[in-house]
């Protein structure tokens, strides 16, 4: 089976966002960058299935030359090759747009993402792929096992789960705790190095969103300090001045 | 302007914060049609009106009582086309977002997801939408004529504005081809209040010490009317199910008001709570980096505190 990783390149959890050039432009000084963390969950159960079914594994991300030590993170951990689809990663339906095109291209029959990015966090790539390609798509995806041409998913739902079932081709988008994340070993980091990249230009994308700048939200005033032998005070506060009760 | 609203439900009940998407429609101007899918109760297509919605369809096909995302994107598109819908209105949710990328591809329609207000439609269409996990906000213009919108809790105020709206059944013509993704069984916790939805939710961390120690948070949780959620930790620990796990990987909560008992609140706890309107942090450690963020602190341990607050709620009440 071939499959094809999307994974994003996004600043790390515990980034403080900034914006610059008159809030039009996320600020990257001092932010290290990573594998969106639910990508990394969809890559490191990839890797699991490469090493049960014999599989293929490509991961491919859509961005400039600065991402590629990701993707060389993500052949370090295990896939077998990359594809970095040279363009700034606009919007969702731009990216969709290069993902399905690389994705027909190839031939892949499983593509798995992460359910949402952690910059963006629109949670849409993996259903507009699915509907340029008129194939399944399924997110978010907690357990995915493949029985043959079946895949057989459990997708998270408010509340509970949903035991889901499709056919390859299909498109997933996931979540914890669908596998564990893989740290790369040295042999690892060492082959990375050598692995294929290759890196493809972009098809022309009309997108419908254009970005008009960026807030962040109004600084938060400092706590109220209660003691914890005077508890109905902090009720009285949420009735009469937060007017939450 | 024509808008349609996809009135999700879950066991015959239409979703909180559908009703809030008919709202956020009724808001907007304009005609405001619903539509709910599969098995849904009567009352529950009927009080769509009193919420802002002038017509109803119902698609009662019975294989849509579980959310095959493939065949409600057919739904939902035929009907924008029935109807010359502008623009489609949902709740951001584990249906309702997915649904919403595979219309807005399939129409031809711009889309933006995690919504928080209302649009700006003083020069062209802007939408304000919750960013790296509502760490910040991006106004983006919806430059095609046709939208797809999918808001997030609170983006508009569900209330009863008393009308009334005939409900009309709805031919959705679904083929095999849509059912081609099979749901073999379904895991609900019922009768809980569900955390994505509730008003206020009651949170523990590792603070709370096992999974036996649970009790208290719900007693209090019951007696507020609220939803339990835990850290990332706890979840991870088996102490609760994932489902109840609250941050960046987890669940967003936006209620009016989040108490976290013996939680530290790192960032990627906070980040799945930055958005609730009041913030509670009761933590023996005085030095928790969540009294940051908090509005109100108790500095305690967690089990003097919480029969002592569930007792005083009671007696507020």
């Amino acid at each position: 089976m071939k499959i094809l990783v999307c994974i994003t390149h996004v600043p790390d959890t515990t980034s403080k966002i900034n914006f610059i050039d008159n809030n039009t432009k996320f600020d990257t000084n001092g932010v290290q960058f990573i594998i969106g963390p639910y990508d990394d969950y969809a890559l490191a159960r990839a890797i699991e299935l490469k090493e049960s079914t014999g599989s293929t594994v490509t991961v491919l991300n859509v961005g400039t030359a600065e991402t590629e030590p990701t993707l060389r993170k993500a052949l370090a951990i295990g896939a077998d090759d990359a594809i970095r689809v040279n363009a700034e990663p606009a919007d969702s339906f731009f990216v969709a747009s290069q993902i399905a095109e690389q994705a027909k291209a190839g031939g892949y029959e499983l593509i798995l993402m992460g359910r949402e990015s952690i910059d963006y966090n629109s949670g849409v790539v993996h259903g507009i792929v699915g509907e340029m390609l008129g194939i399944p798509s399924i997110s978010p995806v907690m357990k995915l096992d493949i029985d043959g041409t079946k895949v057989k998913m459990a997708r998270e739902i408010e509340g509970g789960k949903e035991y889901v079932e499709a056919s390859l081709p299909l498109v997933a988008g996931c979540q914890e705790p669908i596998a564990e994340w893989k740290i790369p070993n040295m042999r690892g980091i060492m082959s990375a190095k050598t692995k294929p990249l290759k890196v493809v230009e972009p098809k022309s994308v009309d997108s419908g969103v254009k970005l008009q700048k960026f807030e962040l939200p109004p600084p938060k005033g400092s706590v109220k300090m209660i003691s914890a032998d005077n508890v109905s005070e902090l009720v009285t506060l949420l009735k009469n001045e937060a007017k939450v009760l | 302007m024509n808008i349609l609203v996809f009135a999700e439900s879950a066991e015959g009940k239409i979703r909180k914060t559908s009703l809030e998407a008919v709202a956020y429609g009724k808001a907007m101007g304009g005609q405001v049609t619903a539509i709910a899918l599969g098995a849904v109760d009567k009352a529950e297509l009927e009080s769509l009106g009193k919420y802002g919605a002038q017509k109803v369809l119902h698609a009662k096909d019975d294989r849509l009582s579980h959310g095959v995302i493939q065949a409600f994107t057919t739904v939902l598109t035929k009907v924008m086309e029935d109807e010359k819908s502008d623009v489609l209105v949902l709740a951001n949710s584990s249906l309702g977002t997915p649904v919403a990328a595979r219309v807005a591809a399939k129409t031809g329609a711009s889309l933006a997801t995690n919504v928080v207000e209302l649009p700006n439609t003083s020069s062209g269409f802007t939408v304000k939408k919750s960013i790296y996990t509502g760490k910040a906000f991006a106004q983006v213009e919806l430059k095609n004529p046709k939208k797809v919108i999918a808001i997030r809790k609170n983006a508009a105020e569900a209330k009863e504005v008393g009308g009334n709206a005939p409900v009309t059944e709805y031919n959705a013509s679904l083929t095999d081809a849509d059912f081609a993704t099979k749901i073999t069984s379904t895991e609900k916790a019922t009768g809980e209040i569900l955390l994505p939805e509730a008003n206020i939710v009651v949170s523990g961390g590792r603070g709370m010490k096992g999974p036996e120690h649970w009790g208290a948070l719900e007693t209090l949780a019951k007696t507020l009317g609220a939803a339990t959620g835990c850290s990332k930790p706890v979840s991870d620990m088996g102490w609760r199910p994932h489902h109840e796990h609250v941050g960046q990987t987890g669940v967003k909560v936006s209620p009016q008001l989040y108490i976290a008992i013996g939680i530290s609140g790192a960032i990627q706890h906070l980040a799945g709570v930055n958005s609730s309107k009041c913030i509670v942090v009761i933590n023996k450690d005085a030095d928790a980096p969540f009294f940051k963020a908090a509005d109100y602190g108790i500095v305690g341990d967690a089990f003097d505190v919480l029969p002592k607050l569930n007792e005083a709620i009671k007696a507020a009440k």
